[in-house]
């Protein structure tokens, strides 16, 4: 090895990357610049095609075979890394740099063991196979994991998403790596889940001093992991700073919009619209003169459209890449704050209700309660939000309402009259009542299909219309989700995920719905486009007065957009109640532990809730209070063996605890009261 | 709607692109040309073929190959070259149509099975499932056998129906994948039938696997129909088939060998030709 003496764990020199795609060059990153000491974690943070994995792929020289490094270096740890091949690349690889993947199950091999793959990892570095069984026996302890030795034993079908992750997380620490890569290591994960993970990795470098390059979409789990965070945008580093300082006094336009982007500190729907950052990013390889964000900068001028800002430092070790820095944090926003939400009226009928509703699936000989006793209601013009870990029921819930699967207890009402179990059953009025919009656009969307194909095939069968009155009634639905003409003669291929979001939104809309149950409609999209989206939700709602059952994992979204939240935990509802109430407590010790689960941007925060365990099975589900395995507040014996009931704490607040509410609003509150965001 | 001028649409970029792909490769060109110049014989035989194949029988018999035969003349005095050019033309109407058959009865079967799924799934994937345990060979004889009829529509319906359960578990297979995409619960959320799901949304997304499949099993039925025919099933003469050719002569083998050889390599050409197309296109689409 060359190991020279040095003062940098990473350092990256105006790097160009450039993918070779139908015989042109079209480049990715554009001379980034970045280093990283010994021992510091630094977050790369951007939208999706920004260029963020192909940095990460360009340092482990495992760039795809259609891409290739045209300019600038790369040294870790001494080592130059660009152009390195054969033997040398192989023992870099092994011995001075790691890599995290996103998806923990696609990085372990699923026909071998955990033990064979573990020891693997130290074997190649040399160490001999009988001190390698007992050093993968630590580097499991080491990464919390409670039973090393049977974990070993196993495949890694038979782990969780978390346990996977932490699998590879201890394999990547193995060699005790100069350089720690970690690629969007959550983003999978649940919240409760993502923060054990997060905490792990944190303490982990703490303690092991490991150099930390931490890549996410996530400005909440960078602001948790990271001392430093650079901001790529279009390929081009274009802020760089403290955590603190980038967060708290951004000096980028971009970075400016991001945050403002986000639903956060508590912001509602009625107090009026989300920021957006307006047009899309360039695409792949797209000729930039000037400043790489001109072309969606409210702030840019004939000087950004020419000549390009070097980064300019505008304060301790903060440097921003704009002419206007100073200017950056009073941007002028891209959207109107104006909004107009009529007040939901709950002293009427419910639009939709649902008592004692629960499902049990048949899974091999096995009963799996996946929702048991949910009795709910929403108003006209309402949005329920729905939250909880994977596994807790909501989409089950949502499948019951729309009659996808038939309930097994229970039925769902709308407008006072039972609907049938199955929507094949129903009139086409009641199916039009209840559409949904789907988490992902691309599965959501036929391929082979044109967007105006799509649409008027929904308007003919939901609204029942055809020949003129149907093009009639496409222009009105297009214009109001705001998709063009051009649009409209595409196919979902040709797409952004933002449009395509539009369009499933627009299909949805087609019968005039009463009720749309919104399955994690923004959880594939870049924050910038899920504030567009949520504002045309919200858009939709104000005009149309429809309900809205809100699903999503991002405890920020859904307060934003809903009125009252339902927390779903192992099938059965613990706790409901207006928004406000649910996140500024007292809360069920479940929801408690969720919020206090999700990073926020704004720091601090409340003290971390562990939650013991993994979340049981929903075949054999714990006696008593379903969450007493885990609950952090448990009572005694109690909690055991009688499942309290859902009661109304306060008014309109529903909780299930033993626990009396002002007991847990003692309880929460010698915790210092920060909401999240 | 006429689609934006001056930008195709990505559906004809994808298969611009897929053309050129295939163009450009060169087993797949020579695979093609062998294939396309075998279809011309099929078509326009009498004109290329420089002697009548059946009726011209007064050349010497059993001549080995001269410059007037090259190929040399059978028993009958016929020529050969001229029985081998326009040989092709039964062979390339009862495979396809025979292709076509399974793949049109695969598909319907594949696309019932994979979207209802239950008992109906279970049963017919058995049957499959002992069908694809026997060769092919085998069960046509069979079949051939127990119906006692040698006509070649006889031979079409039944290739077609064996290869049925080869298609359809391989339109399953891609079926049971689009299943689990949303798009086909939003088509039922919206109160369509099943027969419009399965033909409108369905069917489009699982076409490639589909037409990989016929290619692929073209070059089997060819195969299928050229040994039945060689069995005595099949194509009779005095078709000039070429399988049908080497029946006749295979017994004289030594030592008029240029009998049998010349009609065995023109099957041997057209079915590794097909093949190498099939390789092409599956290679495109996957």
């Amino acid at each position: 090895m060359t190991a020279a003496p040095t003062t940098t764990a990473l350092s990256v020199r105006d790097l160009d990357v450039v993918y070779r795609v139908r015989g042109h060059d079209r480049q990715v990153l554009r001379g980034v610049t970045l280093e990283i000491a010994p021992g510091e974690s630094y977050g790369l943070v951007g939208e999706s095609g920004c260029g963020k994995s192909t940095a990460a792929l360009a340092i482990v020289q495992y760039l795809p075979p259609n891409g290739r490094v045209t300019g600038g270096a790369i040294t870790v740890a001494g080592q130059d890394v660009v152009g390195m091949r054969g033997r040398s690349l192989r023992r870099y690889r092994a011995g001075t740099v790691s890599m995290v993947y996103q998806n923990p199950g696609a990085a372990l091999n699923p026909a071998l063991r955990i033990g064979r793959q573990v020891v693997e990892a130290f074997t190649i570095r040399g160490v001999p196979r009988g001190e390698a069984a007992a050093r993968a026996r630590d580097a499991l302890a080491l990464v919390q994991i409670a039973d090393p030795g049977s974990v070993l034993e196993r495949y890694p079908h038979q782990l969780s998403g978390g346990m996977q992750q932490r699998v590879v997380i201890a394999m990547a620490l193995a060699k005790n790596p100069e350089l720690l890569i970690l690629d969007e290591p959550t983003t999978g994960l649940d919240a409760t889940v993502e923060a054990e993970v997060l905490d792990l990795v944190a303490g982990l470098q703490r303690e092991l001093h490991t150099t930390v390059l931490f890549i996410s979409h996530n400005l909440g789990v960078i602001a948790k992991m990271c001392s430093r965070v650079g901001v790529l945008y279009a390929g081009r580093l274009v802020e760089e700073g403290p955590v603190e300082t980038v967060l708290e006094d951004p000096r980028h336009p971009y970075t400016v919009g991001l945050l403002r982007c986000i639903p956060r500190g508590g912001v509602r729907k009625d107090h009026g619209r989300l920021d957006t950052i307006p047009g899309s990013p360039p695409s792949l390889g797209d000729e930039i003169s000037g400043c790489v964000f001109t072309a969606r900068c409210a702030l840019a001028d004939d000087r950004c459209r020419v000549e390009e800002p070097p980064l300019i430092a505008v304060g301790a070790a903060h440097e921003s890449r704009c002419w206007y820095h100073e200017r950056a944090p009073d941007l002028p926003r891209a959207e109107a704050v104006d909004v107009a939400l009529p007040a939901v009226d709950r002293s009427g009928d419910p639009l939709v209700e649902c008592e004692d509703l629960g499902k049990i699936f048949q899974q091999r000989g096995h009963e799996v309660h996946a929702l048991s006793g949910v009795s709910a209601a929403v108003w006209p013009g309402e949005t329920l939000g729905l939250v909880g870990e994977s596994g807790s029921g909501k989409t089950t819930f949502a499948r019951l309402l729309l009659g996808i699967v038939p309930p097994t207890t229970g039925a769902v009402q709308l407008d006072g009259r039972e609907l049938a179990p199955r929507y094949r059953k129903r009139s086409r009025e009641d199916i039009r009542a209840l559409q949904i919009v789907f988490q992902n656009p691309d599965s959501a969307l036929n391929r082979r299909h044109g967007v105006r194909r799509i649409l008027l095939r929904s308007l003919r069968k939901l609204a029942g219309v055809s020949g003129a009155e149907a093009e009639r009634r496409l222009a009105d639905l297009a214009s109001r989700v705001r998709i063009t003409e051009r649009t409209l003669t595409q196919k979902p291929v040709q797409l952004s995920g933002g449009l395509k979001q539009r369009v499933a939104i627009a299909r949805a809309f087609a019968g005039d719905p009463r009720l749309v149950v919104c399955d994690e409609p923004t959880s594939a999209l870049d924050v910038s486009v899920q504030a567009a989206i949520l504002n045309l939700l919200v858009e939709l709602q104000a005009e149309k007065r429809v309900a809205y059952l809100f699903i999503s994992h991002d405890l920020g979204v859904v307060r934003y957009i809903s009125d009252r939240i339902a927390v779903l935990y192992l099938g059965r509802l613990q706790e409901l109640g207006p928004a406000e109430v649910v996140f500024e407590g007292p809360h069920h010790p479940y929801t408690e532990a969720l919020l206090s689960a999700v990073p926020t941007i704004d720091g601090g925060g409340r003290e971390r809730i562990k939650l013991e365990g993994e979340i049981p099975s929903a075949a054999s589900p714990p006696s008593g209070c379903v969450f007493h395995t885990r609950c952090p507040r448990k009572l005694g014996p109690i909690c055991e063996l009688e499942e309290p009931p859902l009661v109304e704490a306060e008014p309109a607040h529903f909780m299930r605890c033993h626990i009396p509410i002002d007991e847990l609003r003692r309880l929460q509150s010698k915790e210092p009261q920060e909401t999240p965001a | 709607m006429a689609p934006t001028p001056g930008r195709p649409s990505e559906a004809r970029v994808a298969r611009g692109e897929r053309a050129r792909l295939l163009v450009r490769t060169p087993s797949v060109l020579i695979g093609a040309a062998v294939v396309g110049f075998w279809i011309v014989c099929a078509l326009f035989g009498e004109w290329i073929a420089p002697h009548d194949p059946v009726f011209d029988n007064t050349f010497p018999f059993s001549e080995p190959p001269t410059r007037d035969h090259p190929f040399g003349t059978d028993t009958n005095g016929r020529d050969v070259f001229s029985r081998v050019i326009v040989g092709s033309r039964d062979v390339l109407l009862v495979a396809p149509a025979a292709t076509l058959l399974g793949t049109v009865l695969g598909t319907a079967l594949g696309l019932v099975t994979g979207y209802f799924r239950g008992a109906v799934d279970d049963i017919l994937s058995r049957i499959v499932d002992a069908v694809l345990a026997l060769p092919l060979i085998v069960i046509a004889v069979l079949i051939v056998t127990a119906v006692d009829s040698r006509s070649t529509w006889v031979v079409t319906v039944i290739i077609g129906v064996v290869f049925t359960p080869l298609i359809a578990r391989t339109v399953r297979a891609a079926v049971l994948t689009e299943a689990q995409l949303d798009y086909i619960e939003a088509a039922r959320l919206r109160g369509e039938g099943s027969m419009y799901v399965m033909l409108k949304e369905v069917l489009p997304n699982v076409m490639p696997p589909i037409i990989v499949e016929f290619t692929v099993r073209l070059g089997y039925a060819i195969f299928a129909v050229a040994t039945l025919t060689f069995l005595g099933f099949g194509i009779q003469p005095p078709s000039p088939d070429w399988a049908a050719q080497i029946n006749e002569y295979w017994n004289l083998i030594d030592p008029y060998w240029w009998m049998v050889a010349f009609p065995a390599l023109a099957i041997a050409s057209l079915v590794v030709c097909v093949n190498l197309v099939a390789d092409g296109i599956r290679e495109v689409y996957e």
